[in-house]
């Protein structure tokens, strides 16, 4: 699936491409695009591929394709700045956060400086992991040093260009925000300088500056997108529009797997604007009708005169119900240890504590429903979408229409939020959308197709948070002291039979499944894990593990204090001792700055606190809550946050927000999907509920200062929300909220 | 052939009068400043106004704006509408949008609302939240909406 990448291929074609100055010829190796990109790049001043300047040998230095300049920064002989990311921007900030650091570096003026997506090229992989990925909160992790690095060599490249052009030794230049400086008054802008730079070589090693000279990292920051974004300019991939393009929308089966039995197609060919009607096969299995018109109305009137029967006679078809006895029956059963702990203390302890907890399947319901546009040629397919995996779906694409990876581009598009949904394991709405171009094709449609779900297909189609059963045996003393804590999760592996199998699952056991359990408590925790196995397609859904664990960890805990009459906040620091001072400080930090235990509550109110680290930061959260007309109520988030360096602080309060906010979601009445004799219950907002504005609370978010490696915020905000607003919610009521979304009955 | 009126500007449609609004001005007419969030008057992203008034696209069809003035994020937000502009310019300053998808139909939704009160009203943050608990946005930019909104009622003093 991860395709190799020939990078010896690219020097040569680039070289000869720049020297006939020609245009592209029809078949291109895969990293054709910096061709392209150089050639737009020639004009604004683009830095180059180290190949450009160097013999073949020579360009196979110790740099990676992820390390070079000429992938990710261009500057317009203006002096515009614009910063290639190389993830998917959908929501999270990451467009303006990367071009801070990489604009850090090279000494921007960042008034100048711009960004824009990139595509399945192997420049714009994670540097850590070698695949393209967004999603595990690791854009700023993990290419903080990456993006600084850029930066510094373009700098450099920039001061061999001025000091070339002035005759002066490099070392007396300097550079003030996009203009180098030199002796004697001498000046030049980048735009000036970009031009001879990128003729120069990169620069392999490089000294990045002391954080406490951070002019533009750390500065709370406008997004680059802010204007865009609300003026109707803003393109996401739902936007595209190629010339002669066409509009296909799906009729999937009413069970997942389901396959056709009859298609009577004739009305929906009469509808005007219809162009085509295109039997497909579909993501696991199945079967759909894709109707091909000239816009997405036109499509979906087709699609509703489709008269169609389905064969489900062969497929499982689950019901929410029964699953969830058969959850129970499996968790009484032997399975898989993740952890193990002497469980003896349990007959004898104290004080104990029988607990069970329901999660159900969860929708991204991300707002931009899912969408995938796709022009194909003899030779190549082009793509545009909001994938938070180009990569993978590059390889998938190239699987499904029979072409080499290097004849698939995926080019990034803006996406309109995602949780996970736009990082498919299957990669089912990319092929999806290829399987249809190439039938359209077939039919004589030779047009690029843009694919587009309805809500109601993107809200059925799969691809949940898995639901889960958790089941603890806690024994403690009259101290709090836990002795022994028996654990069983079930639920569905996200992983397991996909590419990610191979990292996630160990002796049975995923460990997207179980992230977040008893870490950091020092407990005698032993955990069983069961992985059912069903046809409901599942995958990651923002802060993944952590969006049932830490909901079970930190109501369990809040529970032992209660009964034990300590004050929650301090059974935590006890719990984390000298250990664990990122917990201690971030805990701390929203105690102090909420005014819990010394702010007397408005009446009928209560606190809640929970602390929980994910992808390597940690979200403290304390919050005020009441129940009105029997439904709980959350008022308030005081949020204290450790992310080490915080990059940008303006996306980090604004991304803890967001997370508050759709971890607020999953407690609310209707946020669950079921599912009944196999379909899928729900299909729109209208039973399906997302937190609105009525819902939402008042927010304070405090970020403890730290001058560390930063850590990701695009996921850490949300599981101690639902967990927190629980734990007030207990205090009020005397009862332990045991599933989500909230049931007081 | 439809005559709409969109912006200011006489636009003849050729699509069936049951087309919505929205699709027409999407795929039609290419102004995709309109959003499709669920096609069905249950999430706000495809808000317009029509003759003033924040109505859902999606379910609305064209039909129904013939004789009547559709305003769309484009012209609201295009510095010639006093109320759009200063929703614009709060929108911005208090860097509201995440994903940005959903941020026109709130700007559409905010806009008319503010301009539904009396002028010099304050609105309450109770009725902030009212007018706007129509539009959802997955991302949770809600404490920024508010706050933006409450803003830009008071820059319209």
């Amino acid at each position: 699936m991860l395709h190799n990448i020939d990078y010896s291929e690219l020097p040569r074609v680039l070289q000869r491409l720049i020297e006939r100055d020609q245009p592209a010829p029809a078949t291109l190796p895969r990293r054709s695009f910096l061709k392209l990109a150089g050639a737009s790049g020639l004009a604004l001043g683009a830095f180059p591929h180290v190949a450009l300047s160097q013999p073949v040998g020579a360009a196979a230095s110790a740099l990676k394709p992820t390390q070079l300049p000429s992938a990710f920064v261009q500057i317009a002989g203006n002096g515009e700045v614009t910063v290639t990311i190389n993830r998917l921007e959908f929501g999270q900030g990451v467009n303006t956060g990367l071009p801070m650091i990489l604009a850090e570096e090279l000494d921007a003026d960042w008034s100048l400086v711009r960004s824009r997506h990139g595509t399945n090229d192997m420049a714009y992989a994670d540097p850590l992991f070698g695949i393209h990925l967004t999603g595990g909160s690791h854009t700023i992790k993990n290419s903080f040093t990456q993006y600084r690095e850029l930066g510094a060599r373009a700098r450099a490249m920039l001061l061999n260009a001025a000091a070339m052009r002035w005759k002066v030794d490099v070392a007396t230049l300097r550079t003030q925000a996009g203009t180098v400086l030199g002796p004697g008054g001498r000046k030049a802008g980048y735009g000036e300088l970009a031009e001879a730079a990128m003729a120069l070589p990169v620069p392999e090693a490089v000294t990045l500056k002391n954080p406490k000279d951070f002019r533009i990292i750390g500065r709370p920051t406008q997004r680059l997108d802010a204007q865009a974004k609300t003026s109707g300019k803003q393109d996401f991939g739902i936007d595209m529009r190629l010339p002669g393009q066409l509009t296909a929308v799906v009729a999937r089966p009413p069970v997942f797997c389901g396959r056709l039995a009859s298609v009577d197609d004739s009305a929906a060919r009469a509808v005007k604007g219809v162009k085509a009607v295109l039997r497909v096969a579909l993501d696991g299995g199945a079967e759909g009708v894709a109707v091909v018109a000239d816009g997405y109305w036109q499509a979906t009137q087709g699609r509703d005169a489709l008269k169609l029967e389905w064969d489900t006679s062969k497929v499982e078809k689950v019901d929410s119900e029964r699953q969830l006895a058969q959850y129970r029956e499996l968790a009484d059963q032997p399975g898989p240890r993740k952890m193990e702990a002497d469980m003896a203390p349990l007959a004898t302890a104290p004080r104990r504590i029988e607990a069970e907890f329901v999660f159900p399947y969860l929708a991204h319901a991300a707002m931009e429903p899912l969408n995938c546009t796709v022009r194909l040629s003899d030779d190549r397919a082009e793509i545009w979408m909001g994938s938070q995996c180009a990569g993978l779906d590059a390889g998938a694409a190239a699987k499904a229409l029979g072409l080499k990876p290097e004849q698939v581009v995926v080019n990034v598009q803006m996406a309109g939020g995602g949780f996970g949904r736009r990082f498919s394991s299957t990669s089912d709405v990319a092929v999806e959308a290829c399987m249809i171009a190439r039938a359209a094709r077939a039919a004589g449609l030779n047009a690029p197709i843009r694919t587009v779900w309805s809500r109601e297909d993107d809200m059925k189609g799969g691809f949940y948070r898995p639901m889960h059963l958790h089941r603890a045996r806690i024994g403690f003393d009259d101290k709090g002291k836990v002795l022994a804590w028996d654990h069983v999760i079930v639920g569905q592996s996200i992983t397991t039979g996909t590419v990610f199998g191979a990292f996630q699952v160990k002796d049975g056991i995923d460990a997207t499944a179980t992230e977040g359990m008893r870490e950091p408590y020092p407990l005698p925790m032993r955990l069983t894990v069961h992985h059912p196995k069903l046809n409901v397609p599942v995958l990651w859904w923002r802060s993944v593990g952590s969006t049932h664990t830490a909901f079970v960890m930190e109501t369990l805990l809040d529970e032992i204090a209660r009964a034990t009459r300590q004050d929650p906040v301090a059974y935590r620091m006890q719990l984390f001792g000298d250990k664990h001072p990122r917990h201690r400080a971030a805990l701390q930090l929203a105690v102090d700055k909420s005014g819990y235990g010394k702010t007397k509550l408005a009446p009928g109110r209560a606190w809640g606190v929970a602390v929980h680290e994910s992808f390597d930061s940690v979200v403290a959260y304390v919050v005020e809550a009441s129940v009105k007309d029997g439904q709980p109520v959350l008022h308030k988030v005081t949020s204290g946050v450790h992310c080490n360096l915080a990059v940008n602080p303006r996306s980090v309060e604004a991304q803890v927000q967001g997370a508050a906010v759709m971890g607020l979601s999953m407690c609310l009445p209707g946020s669950a999907i079921t599912l009944k004799d196999g379909v899928v219950e729900q299909s729109n907002f209208g039973d399906y509920t997302v937190a609105r504005i009525t819902d939402a609370p008042e927010f304070a978010v405090h970020i403890v200062p730290s001058a560390d490696p930063p850590t990701g915020m695009g996921e850490p905000g949300l599981p101690p929300l639902a967990p927190a607003f629980a734990n007030a919610i207990a205090q009020l009521t005397g009862k332990p909220l045991r599933q989500l979304p909230f049931n007081l009955a | 052939m439809i005559a709409l009126t969109i912006n200011g500007r006489e636009h003849a449609v050729d699509a069936d009068p049951a087309t919505p609004i929205l699709w027409a001005l999407r795929d039609t007419l290419g102004m995709t400043g309109t959003k499709f969030g669920c096609g069905a008057a249950l999430c706000g992203a495809c808000t317009v106004h029509l003759d003033g008034e924040a109505i859902r696209s999606c379910s609305t069809p064209i039909s129904e704006a013939v004789g009547k003035a559709i305003t769309t994020i484009e012209a609201v937000t295009s510095g010639t509408d006093r109320v759009g502009a200063a929703v614009h310019a709060a929108w911005v300053k208090h860097d509201v949008a995440q994903c940005g998808y959903c941020q026109s139909g709130q700007i559409m939704s905010a806009t008319a609302f503010l301009k539904s009160l009396p002028r010099g009203k304050q609105p309450s943050p109770a009725e902030i939240d009212e007018a706007m608990t129509g539009n959802i946005c997955r991302c949770g930019t809600y404490a920024r909406i508010r706050a933006a909104v409450a803003d830009a009622s008071r820059a319209l003093v």
